[in-house]
């Protein structure tokens, strides 16, 4: 079987898939990439199923070692991808010669980056998913990052071809954001209208301390004029709850499955693979949408992204 | 049963308005029901206290028909026996480097150690929901001239088996995360095992109870 040799880490670089929904009940959220829409189009480029698993590289990526070759895609963040100093191009996919290296820098523009193989990553599944949950352990490869020396089978390809590269158009339609667009949050009357407006008017600033659990952000406190104590309850995804001290929290997919802070507000389901493109120190702004047009963008993105045509040149 | 918008694809539906039995065997009951006969919309279900929140399938379903099904599910729910309960039993050793917070919570009572150990170990106490991390069951109600608040700063690292109170809740950390809980003991048994069915050693609607023990048998049982 081929392999992948982890030559050096990056900053964090983890096994991620579409993530494993479902068992909320037992308190395991998710997790899966960050980007899932990149991770989808990684492996569509290089004739995988959309969920096959895939590397995430956040911010720094490493230096990976392929010596059986493989055919690769580079999606999400430009990273510097290079081989012999030769840079390859993200959202294309690139046929590597057996004992190619292939190398990463730090971010370019994003906060990450993607490797899909043709094949897919293969490791143990957990719960019916390869994707690492790096806070509890659990899943992935041994339910960590990967360090050097680490070794990564890469599955037999069904089909030996692959598709060039991602349209412009199709990049233009799914690229990053910093206004992010968001339904009102289960405690939204929580909040007086004056501190509705701030929240959507001012600038947010994502902390240094954000991961995939969530996105601490920094800016105008919001004071919440609660009654009553909130009781526990279940948090979605992307859900923008508001702690004591003010300062919105954007609820990630590695997040807590349930917490009592009121919630603002939530991003769109549209929206989510974006919040993995955002970096610490960027400054972001929400927009009101209603549950109608959240809804439509969402299944406009989906149509989008099931259409081969539309996709890929 | 009331219900209200988390995101676009995801409906909380709220079973009561205050922590307790009432509230939470309905939760229960619900849960069971959509588990047992899973709507084909459904994605994930994560009960709590007085809620389920519902994440469902887009491309299937809506809030509206999503609420409509669970009102017919709820009907079910309540015809339901009420759910079976287990007892468990888990061994503590309250205070010194397990418990690091004990002396201060006595503290702040104005109680001797002893009596706060003697306390929480002397309730039987419900597992009202998991949430939080994988296993971490939210257990209640702590005797009340014990409760107190969580640490206003959480800290970055709590030893998994640790057992802490955050006002009347308490609960066991089922692995080494952050926390804010105030940690009172420390219990040598594993409490998350991916390769065990269930995967947690609590699960929702268990009673929980606390043994003390001393380091020594710490010692033997993580060993065992």
């Amino acid at each position: 079987m081929s392999s992948l040799v982890v030559e050096s880490a990056g900053l964090l670089s983890t096994v991620q898939d579409l993530g494993r929904p479902g068992f909320g009940s037992e308190g395991i959220s998710a997790s899966g990439a960050a980007d899932p829409v990149a991770l989808r189009l990684g492996n569509l480029l290089v004739e995988n199923e959309p969920g096959a698993a895939g590397l995430e590289l956040t911010l720094v990526g490493g230096s990976f070692r392929f010596p059986d070759g493989a055919i690769v895609a580079l999606t999400g963040a430009d990273l510097g991808a290079a081989v012999n100093g030769r840079p390859l191009e993200v959202w294309t996919s690139h046929t590597l010669e057996p004992g190619t290296r292939l190398e990463f820098g730090a971010t370019k523009n994003f906060a990450r980056g993607y490797l899909t193989v043709a094949g897919g990553i293969q490791v143990d599944s957990f719960l019916g998913s390869a994707s690492t949950h790096v806070l509890s352990g659990l899943g992935g490869f041994e339910g960590r990052a990967l360090r050097k020396g680490d070794r990564l089978r890469i599955g037999k390809p069904a089909r030996k071809t692959r598709k060039r590269r991602v349209t412009q158009a199709a990049l233009y339609a799914l690229k990053p954001r910093k206004i992010l667009r968001v339904t009102e949050g289960p405690q939204a009357e929580w909040f007086s209208e004056q501190v509705k407006q701030v929240f959507y008017r001012d600038m947010f600033r994502v902390s240094e301390a954000s991961d995939r659990v969530g996105l601490r952000l920094e800016g105008t406190a919001l004071t919440c004029n609660a009654t009553k104590e909130m009781i526990t309850e279940g948090v979605s995804l992307g859900a923008v709850q508001v702690t004591p001290s003010g300062q919105p929290i954007i609820l990630f997919v590695e997040q807590q499955t349930s917490g009592g802070y009121p919630k603002i507000a939530n991003i769109i389901g549209a929206d989510l693979h974006r919040i993995g493109q955002l970096r610490p120190r960027v400054e972001i702004r929400f927009q009101r949408t209603s549950l109608a047009v959240a809804q439509s963008l969402w299944m406009e993105q989906e149509r989008l992204l099931n259409t081969a045509e539309q996709l890929f040149e | 049963m009331q219900f209200r918008a988390a995101s676009d694809q995801a409906i909380l539906v709220y079973l009561g308005e205050e922590i307790g039995q009432a509230a939470h065997e309905r939760v229960v009951k619900l849960l069971r029901v959509l588990q047992q006969e899973p709507p084909r919309w459904m994605r994930n279900v994560q009960p709590a206290y007085c809620s389920l929140l519902v994440n469902f399938d887009l491309s299937l379903a809506d809030h509206a028909e999503v609420e409509e099904t669970i009102r017919s599910y709820e009907q079910r729910a309540e015809e339901q026996p009420a759910p079976k309960t287990r007892t468990i039993e888990i061994p503590v050793c309250y205070g010194g480097a397990f418990g690091t917070d004990l002396e201060e919570v006595a503290a702040a009572h104005g109680l001797k150690p002893e009596k706060v150990i003697e306390l929480h170990s002397s309730e039987t106490y419900r597992a009202y929901f998991l949430g939080f991390a994988p296993g971490f069951a939210y257990l209640g109600e702590v005797p009340a001239a014990i409760a107190t608040p969580r640490l206003s700063s959480p800290r970055k690292r709590v030893l998994a088996g640790s057992v802490g109170i955050a006002g009347r809740q308490t609960a066991v950390y089922p692995m080494t995360t952050p926390g804010g809980w105030r940690v009172l003991g420390r219990t040598p048994l594993r409490v998350f095992h991916a390769d065990r069915k269930p995967m947690g050693l609590i699960t929702i609607g268990d009673r929980v109870r606390f043994r003390p023990i001393n380091g020594e048998v710490f010692e033997k049982l993580e060993n065992a």
